[in-house]
């Protein structure tokens, strides 16, 4: 019974989605999204219990071998996908992007018509996959309640912006029911419908508000994720006619590293195609432009790209794909871009005020590391890979939603207003602390999971991408403490603010920081129960024993704990301390309060203090463009090098 | 009870003084005088200073900002003045905008005379001062208040003035 | 051997505070004189440590004084888990998260001395966190272990293998010693731009602290300088204090003939060293080794 959750998980959301778009404008949708989040969340966690507690995470199993209802229905998804992008791209007079999805599509049905009729699974459930489902489960229905109340403020707050909320909820419940397909399907069709599907539900959620740079964006969106499906479909039809004839995506996992022998460059190619489809999704360079463009949408849909899922399909297919990527030509371009995605885009990130431009910035950043991480390709890595997509999707999705509350509180999401934030919403400061220190302190996972990346490398003696981490860290502390510090200061002025957070969002929030907390504590557990066993599966690497030692963890751990334990061990102790309190030093002119000095007409003026942004250095407009000249002419070369290899080949 | 003989942190401040005092204090740091043979150090910060050197008259202008310099500084603190003007006000003493010497807004403890105040004196000012600075401890540590003993002196100022 | 292990790092603990307080009053003395003064009494830092100790307690923001203990509770961690024989990237790790602490202790009072310093901090931290990360992986590279314990047990001296790497460290050293000409976050010396900059705030025991913290931290750091000579043999233990004797007195010698730099140009030359030396060395290694 518990398998058809699989199903269900796929089938349940696009359901809501239609009840949804049913409800019009009515107060309903609330309700119905309050109850398909709850139950979406119930349904992942319980099938992942399920799962642990009757086969104790051990096997992997295929499902659902004869489906040819669900066929037909996926040819219809397709096709429907086919009409909705073609009309909106006429409608908006960017007619060229309807031939990104034309073209494949037709290719792959006429593939998929023309292939040899065979047996395989469609759904495949391992580790990684139900991993990913609870992943996607929990954080994406957390976003689903939060963006409830949200989109409330959200209205309040933009009359400008015509209010469609509960189509905005459905498309974010297609999102997720597009990504559960996505993660757990074994067919190289499925793959395609799914990957789709996911592209225009983040067109459409970028389009949201309908003005012309929200257009302008989702285009932009849409165009490179085509692209990336079209790399895809590419791969698929070189893989089926030049490698080995099959749809099936576990059996190209495993037929590649044997084929590469006699095949050689030619195996590559689908290979190199996945994880160029892997890129645009993931906005490596040069197509990060699609996901800064993304931050027009209303917060919960950048939440939802951001964290748990879009960006994280790519990511998913990169670890999908590297034990194919190791040590070979493609897995070292791959790894290339990657660490220079997570340098470049964490200097840009350091010259941004915008706070949710600067997680912008920071996702990439940190995608970059993931993909660099996936494509060295080794156990350690590939092991680093996944403790980095668990803890950013996590703290990114906390701090996204913090940030997207605050702004409705605080009318500003610039990180300079945030300056005493401490004592104008003390929780959201809070919550916004855990998620900074999420994403690069310790004792959070991302610290260990840095170090696990690092060894590997050192190990696969990259020298550049070392470079590119060990500078590239430096920098993403350096945004990260500023943005801490600001939170922290003493405020310019007493200020009352208003706090407008839902109830819905407040709960979104401890559960995010709750969970953060209990990865961190648990970290070692869920590495040796469960992480290595995805690295060491058959499927993967064939490694007995665990990337990093489990004593080695746990004292980590234990050490790492004490970050977290001890300032609040001291704060708790000190607090009954006798010490005095003096003025700030302002060259004896302070008046009175630590925020103002007099000035030599003897007027009061207040203090204002900013952070460094070093913007002429490191703007957006002036690194963005070199630095995606730089990764294009990485992936020029690498397609160049596999297709005339792959051509010289083929003949 | 802990015996501070050799630690004095000096925070100079220049009043509306003609400079003359202010470069004494800086040969005081000079090789020939080295005042850091005895630990002293000129910190700029109220925070980490247990001297204030005073130079210079107090005018309508600087008393706030002397007293806040001084209400910055931790207990146990001591206040020297050197040069005839921060002890009295100097030459400038009838100026219109010239309050008098620095005791005029913070009780000061040691008084270097001198136009300019020689940078012996002032050394053995600051060394003097350490004197108090240990007496206070010593109180502090006891638990007394220490103001009483500020308010004293105070006292004992306008007495002085009143002569 | 894990006794000997424990037995180290709670010599750190206890005596790291004497050795760095004797180094800084060494140091201090060694400037008078490189300055023709007769200069404080050798035990002048104990003196000061007292006295700040025992003036009466003051803060600007309460927090400063839970931010400030944490400080020293993690540099004092840093180097027990160097002293342990650990994993030294992840000594690096807690490192940097006591430098946040003095970060956050010095923006919580909102002065604008302290601010500015702390950002200072921050632009320092970057210029020589890839370097000191580089060391580590260079130990790694030559011992094949990131533990401390394995890196001292070689036949030969990391250095021969690492020299690049060493200048680059011996080159940032000066930053995290807070030395002219990179003493931009905070100055040892009076009538400066920020004043005292990250440090401006905090005073009497605070400051204590803080005095404390840094001589943990100067002895952790020349560790890391034995670590680049110590080896198997016993003798080696004293070469790499004929060593940091050395290093220590450059760092003095630099502080003294050089004037302070601009913040930008902090970063960009230390860059460049641990670009050039560290990088090159360790690619250089690679070739060799791999």
């Amino acid at each position: 019974m518990f398998d058809l959750i699989i199903p269900f998980l796929i089938c349940f959301p696009f359901l809501m989605a239609v009840i949804l778009l049913c409800c019009g404008k009515s107060k309903f949708g609330n309700i119905v999204s309050y109850f398909g989040a709850v139950v979406i969340m119930i349904a992942s966690v319980a099938f992942f219990v399920y799962k642990g507690v009757s086969g104790g995470f051990a096997f992997g199993q295929g499902m659902y071998v004869n489906t040819e209802i669900a066929d037909y229905v996926i040819l219809a998804g397709e096709i429907l996908i086919v009409l909705v992008v073609t009309f909106l791209s006429f409608k908006y007079k960017r007619a060229w992007v309807s031939l990104l999805s034309i073209l494949p599509t037709a290719a792959i049905i006429f593939q998929e018509e023309i292939a040899a009729p065979e047996e395989i699974e469609h759904i495949y459930i391992d580790k990684l996959a139900l991993l990913m489902i609870i992943l996607v489960g929990v954080v994406g229905s957390l976003i689903i309640m939060y963006a409830v109340g949200y989109m409330e403020g959200y209205h309040n707050h933009h009359k400008e912006v015509q209010d469609r909320r509960n189509y905005f909820l459905a498309l974010l419940f297609m999102f997720m029911g597009a990504m559960f397909g996505f993660v757990t399907c074994a067919s190289l069709i499925w793959l395609v419908f799914f990957w789709e599907c996911t592209s225009v539900c983040s067109f459409l959620l970028i389009g949201y508000t309908r003005t012309e740079e929200a257009v302008n964006n989702s285009f932009r969106a849409l165009w490179m994720n085509l692209l990336g499906g079209a790399a895809l479909v590419v791969g698929i039809i070189a893989f089926y006619n030049y490698v080995y004839p099959t749809l099936s995506f576990r059996t190209f996992l495993m037929v590649i590293p044997q084929m590469t022998s006699f095949l050689g460059a030619v195996s590559l190619l689908p290979v190199f195609l996945m994880a160029f489809a892997a890129l645009t999704k993931s906005a490596q360079l040069p197509f990060s432009t699609w996901l800064l463009g993304a931050m027009v949408a209303p917060t919960p849909s950048s939440t939802l790209l951001h964290s748990a899922t879009m960006v994280k399909a790519g990511i998913y297919i990169l670890i999908r794909l590297a034990p194919l990527m190791a040590g070979n030509v493609v897995g070292t371009f791959i790894a290339f871009i990657g660490g220079f995605t997570f340098i470049a885009a964490s200097l840009m990130a350091v010259s941004q005020t915008d706070a949710k431009k600067i997680l912008a910035m920071s996702t990439i950043s940190n995608l970059g590391l993931m993909t660099a991480c996936a494509g060295v390709g080794t156990a350690e890595t590939t092991w680093a890979c996944i403790f980095l997509l668990l803890f950013h999707a996590v703290s990114k999705s906390l701090l996204f939603q913090v940030v997207g509350a605050t702004e409705n509180s605080l009318h500003s999401r610039d990180v300079e207003d945030f300056h005493g934030l401490l004592y104008m919403l003390p929780k959201h400061a809070m919550f916004m602390f855990i998620g900074i220190t999420g994403m690069f302190l310790a004792p959070f996972g991302m610290l260990i999971a840095k170090w696990s990346a690092l060894k590997g490398m050192v190990d696969g003696k990259h020298i550049l991408l070392i470079l590119f981490i060990v500078f590239g860290s430096a920098i993403t502390s350096l945004y990260w403490c500023k943005w801490m510090g600001k939170l922290i200061a003493h405020p310019h002025k007493e200020k009352k603010v208003k706090d407008v957070t839902h109830a819905g969002e407040m709960i979104s929030f401890w559960v995010h920081g709750l969970v953060m907390i209990l990865l961190c504590v648990f970290l070692p557990v869920v590495s040796v129960y469960y992480v290595d066993s995805i690295i060491a599966g058959s499927d993967m690497f064939n490694t007995n024993g665990a990337a990093i030692p489990a004593s080695t963890m746990y004292i980590l751990i234990t050490i790492l704990m004490l970050v977290f334990i001890v300032p609040l061990v001291l704060y708790a102790s000190g607090k009954n301390d006798h010490s005095t309190e003096k003025l700030a030093y302002m060259g004896g002119i302070n008046t009175g309060k630590n925020n103002g000095f007099v000035d030599f007409m003897g007027e009061e003026k207040t203090l204002m203090m900013s952070n460094y942004y070093f913007e002429k250095m490191l703007s957006i407009e002036k690194l963005m463009k070199p630095a995606q000249v730089v990764a294009l002419v990485a992936l020029l070369i690498i397609f160049s090098m596999l297709g005339g290899y792959s051509i010289g080949g083929m003949f | 009870m802990y015996k501070i003989t050799r630690s004095p942190w000096v925070m100079h401040y220049d009043g509306s003084s003609c400079n003359g005092c202010d470069i004494e204090v800086l040969a005081c740091l000079t090789p020939v005088y080295d005042a850091e043979r005895f630990g002293i150090i000129n910190t700029g910060d109220p925070m980490q200073a247990d001297i204030l050197l005073v130079t210079g008259g107090i005018n309508t202008q600087n008393a706030p900002v002397v007293k806040q310099l001084y209400d910055q500084m931790a207990d146990p603190k001591v206040v020297v003045a050197v040069g005839v003007c921060a002890c009295t006000g100097g030459v400038f003493k009838d100026c219109y905008n010239i309050l008098g010497g620095a005791d005029q807004v913070i009780p000061v403890d040691v008084y270097v005379p001198g136009c300019a105040a020689r940078p012996q004196a002032i050394i053995d000012g600051i060394v003097k001062g350490i004197g108090v600075f240990q007496e206070r401890l010593e109180k502090m540590e006891k638990g007394e208040s220490l103001t009483e003993d500020k308010e004293k002196k105070a006292e004992e100022t306008a007495e002085s003035e009143d002569k | 051997m894990i006794s000997g292990k424990l037995i180290s790092a709670i010599c750190y603990v206890l005596f790291a505070p004497l050795i760095g307080g004797l180094i800084d009053g060494i140091g201090r003395k060694i400037s008078a004189r490189m300055q023709r003064r007769v200069g404080p009494p050798l035990l002048q830092p104990f003196y000061d440590l007292g006295k700040l100790l025992h003036k009466d307690p003051i803060h600007v923001a309460p927090s400063q004084n839970f931010f400030m203990m944490s400080y020293l509770f993690f540099i004092v961690m840093t180097g027990g888990m160097m002293f342990l024989g650990m994993d030294i990237l992840m000594c690096m790790f807690v490192l940097s998260t006591a430098v946040m602490f003095l970060y956050f202790a010095a923006v919580v009072t909102g002065s604008h001395y302290s601010s500015i310093g702390a950002s200072r901090e921050l632009l320092q931290m970057v210029a020589y966190e890839p370097c000191v990360l580089l060391t580590c992986i260079a130990f790694y590279m030559v011992r094949g272990s990131f533990e401390t314990a394995e890196i001292i047990k070689g036949d030969i001296s990391p250095i021969v293998y690492l020299p690049g790497v060493f200048v680059a460290f011996i080159f940032i050293l000066t930053i995290k010693m807070r030395k002219s000409p990179f003493d931009i976050s905070t100055s040892h010396h009076p009538n400066q731009e920020i004043v005292k900059g990250i440090t401006s705030e905090i005073g009497s025991r605070n400051f204590g602290i803080y005095t404390l913290a840094e001589w943990y931290e100067t002895v952790f750091l020349l560790g890391m300088v034995a670590l680049f000579i110590i080896n198997s043999n016993p003798w080696s233990i004293l070469a790499a204090v004929v060593v940091i004797a050395l290093v220590y007195f450059l760092e003095i010698l630099i502080d003294n003939t050089s004037a302070r730099v601009k913040s930008d140009v902090m970063i960009k030359v230390s860059w460049a060293v641990t670009l050039v030396a560290a990088g090159f060395n360790i690619l250089v290694l690679i070739y060799f080794l791999g």
